[in-house]
């Protein structure tokens, strides 16, 4: 019984309408999570400014608002006013729809993220397959946004982007599939309930796994492959100025928080903790995934596209899927009341796995003869 | 130190070597005749003893009545050096034969030369304007260029 | 049937974010593989060749400064070196030490950039760049307080320097040496190990040492390659044979090796850096009284040094009047790239930025 359900019984019981009891708590609801995602991520790219100026000896933005806090509405406004430019040989209609297209599907996970105890907007039995299913959209967006805009950067921005979204999707899926094992169940909110040890001691390997897959599919270093500014200056968005190209910092940062939040509701126990109140501890566990990315981003250098690609086949599927057996067999043999004993042999298998690999694999990938 | 070769003494053994190439030598230098240039620069590299591997940099100087084209040549193992020099006359067509295949170094060097001075470097794999554009007109390291 | 396919060019270039100036890259690419690279230069062009020859010896050293921008006190030093052996001038003991002084400092200050902007094309975001700059400032302010300039100094003078350096200035370069291998083992720690680092520059860009000597490439390009050559120890100009120090080189010549010749070299700098505040005489004039219209005689004349690209070289010939009638130069940046397409072939683009980044170029030295 989520908290809009409880909202939607009230109104019935009051005598509204039955297609006003239903639209009213629902429509509150979207404009809830739209208000509330739009102003974290403002929040969040300012955090990121203001840490990464940190990691590199500098203060960052400080002027607008108490430590700058309000410089991303100053940009925001800025890029407000910019023309909008459209290249003569873009193809407008792709050009046009790439920005929405790849802005939505990040509004819309968050409506499956559990933020307290019943605070959440679906809770659909799938949850997990929904959060999946809805971040592989945005693939298509920037694959529209690089065809589109007619130009070479873009382009092989665009290709780059197809095969790292598609290869990486596999781990990340493969290690979700732990999660709904031992938690039994597809939906959001009783993952979170079932983690009386979170999932990140009781899996760390498909913690890792995943962590790493979703830095790859929110393109954050070190595989922001698609917009290596050092070799294909901007990537997707090299043709794009104004709002649209807002639209894309807005839905880049989006990503980033999204799957902060899917990350922390999966396997850091969610809203749970004690003392502070339920969305106190979802925030602050989401601004620590979100520093940890951060701050990788702040330190390592980038993949080349082949070693990206070998990591993604040759070192995280086979160790998802390796990860994968090991939980199905555990879940098996071991009651769901002697949760500890997974944790234990969970980090000896995580151990022996990584050392393993580190011996087996290199980032291969060299010259190719021409 | 690197070891300035003497031109006198060298000289004699590329004129030994290849008749007619020696137009006169001095203590630092060697003056050839521009059409042997290349064959004394193979000479040069692959004789034992001399085994100038190294073509340090290559220039010409517009004295007016004649261009003045200036290598200055290296050995890293025996660590001397030598400068060559030769002289062109013709100044509406000059002509030297390309170093390129013997001393890589000097093909983008000897690109600036065709660039700036106008001299054709025969056997230059891609002789185009290096640093100023496709159409541009003059030579502008000529004196009389202004 | 065979698919229909058709070359993919691509112009990285002349704006780009890393192609350290206005280099253009013509490349031909098939996938993400490069098949044919085509540098095309001259967008900075300014005819300072020619500029030369209108001047008088002195006006020359302005405009030597553009040409390495990042270590533009080295260019002077070429410059004067080869007009002081031209006019048969003897450079007083206090300026030589002097030369060595800021040569080494301008050493410092360009690996200090070189190194930062090729981690940053290896996509380190800018962390070690900042890093790197926190140092360069230092190096910068030093030289402000002597010459009253920051970027482009025009300090050195044909017989000497153009001033002595103020009182304060020998503490602050003692303080500024003594932590200096402490700053530099931070860098060392900083990205020396890093996993991605090296998969992305080991065995990435080979330039095999015959080639290297067969293009006539120099300075840590060369010597990452494996040739021991360096002109401070193999034709000492100026008083480089006063000094102990080593010269490094790598074996391979990949991208890792030039990078970690350049690191190395840092240290030997701030070596030569000691022993010269050590022996530099207290007092004593900085400069030869070289008249301001000074006539050397009709000839010709090369200096070349070992500045922090390569080797660079003035030659310069004189017509007996008060201005050269002409000035050449040869820039270590020019020979370096020339077999940037042999290097970069069958890689990735994204090797070819970081095999470009490590070859260290400026373009003001490429363009003259």
């Amino acid at each position: 019984m989520t908290l809009l359900d409880q909202f939607q019984k009230t109104l019935l019981a009051s005598g509204l309408p039955d297609w006003a009891a239903y639209l009213v708590p629902a429509l509150m609801g979207v404009i809830l999570i739209v208000a509330v995602s739009l102003t974290l991520v403002i929040i969040f790219i300012w955090w990121e400014r203001r840490l990464l100026g940190r990691f590199q000896l500098r203060l960052g933005p400080n002027r607008c608002g108490p430590e700058g806090i309000l410089q991303p509405v100053a940009t925001g406004l800025k890029l407000l006013l910019k023309e909008d430019i459209v290249p003569a040989k873009a193809d407008k209609i792709l050009h046009f729809l790439a920005p929405i297209v790849v802005f939505v599907p990040v509004l819309m996970i968050f409506a499956v993220v559990p933020v307290s105890d019943g605070a959440i907007l679906a809770n659909l039995n799938v949850g997990i397959i929904y959060v999946v299913a809805i971040s592989s959209i945005s693939t298509i967006g920037i694959f529209m946004a690089a065809w589109g805009s007619s130009n070479k950067f873009a382009l092989i921005s665009g290709m780059r982007t197809v095969a790292q979204m598609v290869s990486y999707e596999l781990p990340v899926v493969l290690s979700l599939v732990g999660v709904v094992l031992v938690a039994g169940s597809f939906s959001m909110l009783s993952i979170v309930q079932s983690q009386s040890i979170p999932f990140i001691l009781v899996m760390p390997l498909g913690c890792v796994i995943f962590f790493l897959g979703c830095l790859a599919e929110m393109n954050r270093s070190p595989f922001d492959l698609l917009e290596a500014d050092s070799e294909i200056v901007a990537g997707y968005h090299t043709e794009y100025s104004g709002m649209k190209f807002a639209m894309f910092f807005m839905g880049e940062y989006g990503v980033a928080l999204a799957y902060s939040t899917v990350i922390t509701t999966l396997f850091l126990g969610g809203w749970s903790g004690p003392l502070l109140p339920p969305v106190i501890w979802f925030l602050i566990k989401v601004v620590l995934v979100f520093s940890f990315t951060v701050w990788m981003r702040a330190t390592l250098p980038r993949l080349r596209v082949d070693q990206l690609m070998a990591f993604a086949w040759k070192g995280l599927l086979p160790m998802a899927v390796i990860n994968l057996i090991i939980i199905a067999i555990e879940v098996l043999v071991v009651p769901a009341s002697m949760l500890w004993v997974m944790v234990i042999l969970n980090f000896a298998f995580a151990a022996a796995l990584v050392l393993l690999w580190s011996r087996l694999f290199t980032l291969g990938g060299g010259r190719v003869e021409v | 130190m690197t070891v300035i070769t003497s031109g006198e003494e060298l000289g004699k053994k590329i004129a030994e070597a290849i008749p007619g190439s020696v137009v006169s030598s001095d203590k630092t230098s060697v003056m050839l005749e521009s059409k042997s240039l290349a064959q004394v620069a193979e000479f040069l590299k692959n004789t034992p003893g001399l085994d100038f591997n190294y073509l340090n940099f290559a220039t010409a100087v517009d004295y007016i009545d004649y261009f003045e084209l200036v290598y200055r040549v290296l050995s890293m193992e025996h660590n001397h050096s030598l400068i060559l020099k030769t002289r062109l006359y013709d100044r509406e067509n000059p002509a030297v034969p390309s170093l390129v295949a013997i001393w890589r170094s000097a093909y983008f060097q000897e690109r600036e030369m065709f660039d700036m001075f106008g001299i054709k470097f025969e056997g230059h794999p891609d002789l185009r304007r290096l640093l100023t554009w496709e159409g541009f007109q003059g030579y502008p390291l000529r004196r009389d260029y202004l | 049937m065979p698919i229909k396919t058709e070359p993919f060019y691509l112009n990285l270039g002349p704006q780009h974010p890393s192609t350290h100036g206005v280099f253009r890259l013509r490349v031909q690419l098939d996938g993400e593989v490069i098949v044919d690279v085509e540098p095309i230069i001259g967008y900075l062009h300014r005819g300072i060749e020619k500029l030369a020859e209108t001047r008088t010896y002195t006006q020359v050293i302005p405009l030597t400064d553009r040409l390495d921008y990042v270590a533009s006190m080295t260019n002077n030093l070429a410059y004067c070196l080869a007009v002081e052996k031209l006019a048969g001038i003897k450079v007083p003991e206090r300026a030589e030490y002097l030369r060595i002084i800021f040569s080494e400092l301008m050493r410092l200050a360009n690996h200090f950039l070189a190194i930062g902007a090729f981690l940053n094309d290896c996509g380190a975001l800018a962390t070690p760049l900042i890093y790197m700059w926190r140092e360069r400032e230092k190096i910068v302010d030093l030289c402000e307080m002597t010459c009253g300039q920051r970027l482009l100094f025009n300090y050195m003078r044909v017989g000497g320097m153009s001033q002595d350096v103020p009182v304060e200035f020998m503490p602050a370069l003692k303080k500024f040496v003594a932590e200096m291998p402490k700053f530099i083992g931070e860098y060392e720690q900083l990205i020396k190990q890093n996993e991605i680092f090296l998969a992305r520059t080991k065995g990435v860009g080979i330039l095999p040492r015959e080639m290297a000597i067969d293009i006539g490439a120099s300075g840590p390009v060369l010597r990452a390659s494996g040739v021991n050559w360096d002109i401070r120890k193999k034709d000492p100009y100026s008083i480089y044979d006063r000094f102990d120090f080593e010269v490094p080189t790598g074996d391979v010549g990949d991208c890792y090796d030039r990078f970690w010749v350049r690191m190395r070299e840092m240290r030997q700098s701030v070596r030569i850096l000691e022993q010269a505040i050590g022996q530099i005489p207290a007092k004593g004039t900085v400069w030869a009284d070289v008249p301001q219209f000074f006539r050397p005689p009709a000839g010709e004349a090369y200096g070349h040094i070992e500045a922090p690209k390569g080797n660079l070289g003035f030659y310069v010939v004189g017509d007996g009047s008060i201005a050269p009638y002409r000035v050449h130069i040869f820039p270590p940046s020019l020979m370096n790239v020339t077999a940037l397409r042999d290097m970069a072939i069958g890689w990735k683009v994204a090797d070819l930025i970081i095999i470009f980044g490590s070859i260290d170029v400026v373009l003001g030295e490429i363009d003259r």
